[in-house]
């Protein structure tokens, strides 16, 4: 399965500009709990390029999630402003979809209407018809379109949400953990089919992980972020070509430095 | 018994099944063969008419059971049917045969309160057009009711749990009013309402609005938040949020509020045709009683489980298809 994603990966060229680009601008935000304000970032800033992989690296809890609600529209910042292409965003909208660690399939739909949902909330369900199965079995899933979420795995869930998020042809791909959840080897085949998905739809994908390998292995970019409050504390490209080999060397390399960064390198 | 002889000698432990079927089944030919036969033979202490064609009718079903448990190879299907429900069929029969003599043959039980069962079917025989007319009434009243409180109970509770200004308002009267039983206002109702039809159905609908508000508020309430972000992000607006998100996902609760609401309109459709409404089962019971006729009242009173039963499984057939997406759905 891995392998036949790498040859795939060969064979799909890259696309030009589908992707927006993302510009941060010194972005802080905090909650507000039960009076004591908790501060989770602080004045970041980061701008990325029309279709890069970025993936946001950081100790668990430092804010990183808070950021992709923020960069989503789920949430307006406390300071500070994000723009899309240019302009300001101020709400969620579909160019911006997330995909979160859990599936959150709507146990009422079948896959079909769940991936259908973005569709029909735009009013054009009706000519977009054979997106949806196009998306469905972009996933592989199209023996399973009439399906309800309960009768999925945990890996079949996760793609029926990654096809009800590019159903509606996002120009930023969200996601938060995606892969989090899954067992080890549905997790190394669905890393190699984002990479696919990501080098054939040409997106903007901003991903946070835990998985140190998985970011350096998926991005083209990659952010780590200090405690919280979170701050930026190193960026750099991951300057090898697609496809990659977990076995490279250089992957290697860089998941120490990434390591180091995030203060836990002793183990190396 | 040639059929089943031949397959018991050459079936082994299904034989043993077969022979085990067929006993259970002379059994509950045995047991309604007593039911005649306690109702026939043995004289009457009082004035029955229905006595004979009571006796005839239970021979005729002793007969039938007989019949198929004997000719199982022509009807197999109807004979496996038998099989299962032959354990209810001989308690249902001792028990007519043991209610009839009771009451009918030996006086043990106080007459006119206890009647025997051809009683009951006397009433059936010649009052079912009555009966009839005041079912209708019973289940106009439940069902108009029921329908206009449900709808004013899943409104509010969606207001409740959507909107936090309607939970300030209705919250608390919401408390004050809701725990309280609608019957409790029966007085008032009856003058301030301009018929008593209105009044009842006032007071029907006052009954299911609150366990339906409450329920459908908790279920709306309970919604895991993390569905309205990615509906959100999928661009799904706030109105369709409350129809696409909120409300399949409240509907598990929606309906376990239904059915308590249900439950509330049946005691308030009985308390309104006590003593209100000059229409419906609840009034045929008061009225049969009031003339002494205890027969009738058992009989409204079996109807009357009925409507009931079958109101709440119509409930869980709706419940079962609406819900066909939840996994392990009790069956009613």
């Amino acid at each position: 399965m891995v392998a036949a994603s790498y040859k795939e990966d060969l064979a799909a060229e890259p696309a030009s500009t589908a992707g927006a680009a993302l510009d941060i601008e010194h972005v802080s935000h905090a909650f507000d709990l039960d009076g004591s304000v908790l501060s989770v970032l602080d004045q970041v800033s980061l701008n990325v390029k029309p279709g890069e992989f970025v993936a946001l690296l950081g100790p668990s809890g430092c804010g990183k999630s808070t950021l992709l609600r923020l960069i989503a529209g789920l949430e307006p910042p406390s300071r500070g402003v994000l723009k899309e292409d240019g302009r300001a965003i101020t709400g969620p909208h579909p160019s911006r979809v997330v995909v979160f660690q859990d599936p959150t399939l709507f146990p009422w739909r079948t896959v079909w209407n769940n991936v259908a949902l973005g569709p029909e909330a735009q009013g054009n369900l009706k000519e977009q018809r054979s997106r949806v199965d196009d998306a469905i079995n972009l996933v592989g899933l199209s023996q399973f379109a009439k399906a309800y979420p309960h009768q999925l795995s945990g890996g079949m869930a996760q793609r029926v949400a990654l096809a009800r998020a590019l159903v509606n042809d996002p120009s930023i791909l969200i996601l938060d953990e995606p892969l989090g959840k899954l067992d080890s080897l549905t997790r190394l085949t669905m890393q190699s089919e984002l990479v696919s998905l990501w080098r054939s739809k040409g997106f903007t994908a901003i991903l946070v992980t835990h998985d140190v390998e998985e970011a350096v292995f998926l991005a083209n970019r990659v952010v780590i972020f200090s405690d919280r409050p979170a701050r930026i504390k190193a960026d750099f490209q991951v300057d090898l070509p697609y496809p990659r080999h977990r076995g490279d060397p250089r992957l290697a390399e860089l998941r120490r430095a990434s390591l180091s960064h995030l203060g836990l390198d002793a183990s190396w | 018994m040639t059929v089943s002889s031949t397959v018991l000698t050459t079936a082994g432990p299904a034989g043993e099944g077969l022979r085990r079927g067929a006993l259970l089944g002379l059994a509950a030919a045995g047991a309604w063969a007593a039911v005649a036969a306690t109702a026939g033979l043995l004289p009457d202490v009082g004035d029955w008419p229905e006595t004979t064609n009571f006796a005839v009718g239970a021979a005729v079903i002793a007969a039938a059971i007989a019949l198929a448990t004997l000719a199982q190879g022509l009807a197999p299907e109807l004979a496996r049917w038998l099989v299962r429900k032959s354990p209810w069929l001989i308690v249902i029969g001792l028990f007519l045969a043991l209610w009839q003599l009771a009451s009918a043959k030996l006086g043990w039980l106080p007459q006119p309160f206890f009647p025997p069962p051809q009683a009951l079917v006397e009433v059936y025989a010649y009052d079912y057009a009555d009966l009839g007319v005041n079912l209708l009434a019973s289940f106009r009243l439940l069902a108009v009711g029921f329908v206009y409180g449900g709808i004013a109970g899943f409104l509010t509770g969606i207001a409740l749990g959507w909107s936090s200004h309607a939970a300030y308002w209705i919250h608390p009267i919401l408390r004050f009013v809701g725990p309280l039983p609608s019957t409790a206002l029966l007085p008032i109702i009856f003058f301030a309402f301009p018929s008593s039809w209105s009044a009842s159905i006032f007071m029907i609908a006052l009954a299911v609005a609150f366990p339906m508000a409450v329920l459908t508020w908790s279920g709306v309430a309970s919604v895991n938040t993390a569905y309205y972000d990615v509906a959100r992000t999928l661009g799904v607006k706030p109105l369709a949020l409350i129809i696409k998100v909120a409300i399949p996902a409240a509907l598990p609760h929606v309906f376990v509020g239904l059915f308590m609401a249900l439950g509330a309109a049946f005691s308030s459709v009985m308390v309104a045709e006590l003593l209100g409404v000059k229409a419906g089962l609840g009034f045929y019971v008061q009225w049969s009683q009031g003339w002494g006729s205890y027969n009738n009242v058992y009989a409204a009173i079996i109807v009357l489980a009925l409507l009931c039963s079958s109101s709440i499984t119509v409930l869980f057939k709706i419940r079962g298809r609406m819900l066909s997406w939840q996994k392990g759905l009790v069956k009613w």
